[in-house]
């Protein structure tokens, strides 16, 4: 098969940017809940988790 | 989307997505005149079909917000956006990758190209404009009417190369030249599905993202909690 780094790099790259993409969502989840966390414990009657 | 739905359509985009790269690694013979290179389109042609989905959401959720004026549309309508942006990067990534070992150039100014490198460039500047925005309201207000205006590229880049009889190629021809092979139509198909089922399971997840963001600017503005 010919021109076969081509093809490498080509699925390589999706795999590189579709993953970045989940770990930057997953990271944001993240963080979003753990300031959720924060703000509901400061509520009258919150608590932590 | 229920966290459930979510985690289940998780593990459905998973499976579809390992049987998809089986099937153009394993399965699918070389097309005719490309060789191993043209498997490249088996991902890039949904990765586009998926963008134009994106922009297609935004330009809904945008009317739909101007409409209504409820932050629900400019939440999905941005969620679309990011998606669309990161599709469309794909795919102005992988064609070059093609288009070196058969055009023997990393890209040229060809209609399609160049309408598709607008469409990215149009919908990262509403990606950014959002972040320069006054206020709430002003960063939906203005973002919904760059998604409308940018989504018209859409059918410009689909009918391009038509009108400015551009070289874009038919990526698929099977070696008797009578179209599509019965098993890279499949094949295909399978990519086109997983895609698109990966498509709506990042949209559920950015949009849930975005909905707890506007949650806790809300919470940050009451009152209430002080120092928060």
């Amino acid at each position: 098969m010919k021109n076969l780094n081509y093809l490498f790099w080509a699925y390589t790259l999706i795999w590189i940017v579709l993953a970045g993409y989940l770990f930057s969502l997953s990271i944001r989840l993240r963080a979003i809940s753990s300031q959720i966390r924060r703000l509901k414990s400061r509520l009258p009657g919150g608590s932590e988790g | 989307m229920h966290r459930g739905l979510e985690l289940a359509l998780f593990f459905l985009v998973a499976a579809l997505m390992i049987l998809s790269l089986y099937c153009v690694f394993q399965v699918v013979p070389n097309e005719v005149t490309m060789g191993a290179v043209q498997r490249i389109f088996y991902f890039h042609v949904p990765s586009a079909w998926v963008a134009f989905l994106a922009f297609f959401v935004v330009f809904v959720s945008s009317m739909l917000y101007l409409a209504t004026r409820r932050l629900l549309w400019d939440v999905v309508a941005n969620a679309a956006a990011e998606l669309g942006v990161l599709f469309c990067g794909i795919v102005l990534f992988t064609g070059p990758i093609w288009a070196r070992p058969v055009w023997g150039t990393w890209w040229t100014w060809e209609a399609r190209l160049t309408t598709t490198l607008v469409l990215e460039m149009v919908f990262l500047a509403y990606l950014v404009l959002r972040t320069q925005a006054e206020n709430r309201a002003q960063a939906a207000r203005l973002s919904a009417v760059v998604g409308i205006v940018g989504f018209l590229d859409v059918p410009i880049i689909y009918y391009s190369v038509q009108i400015w009889r551009g070289h874009h190629p038919i990526v698929f021809k099977s070696s008797g030249g009578q179209g599509l092979e019965p098993i890279m139509l499949k094949t295909f198909m399978l990519c086109m599905t997983t895609f698109t089922l990966l498509f709506l399971l990042l949209l559920a997840m950015r949009i849930r993202l975005g909905l707890l963001q506007e949650w806790v600017a809300e919470l940050k503005e009451q009152d209430s909690i002080p120092g928060a």
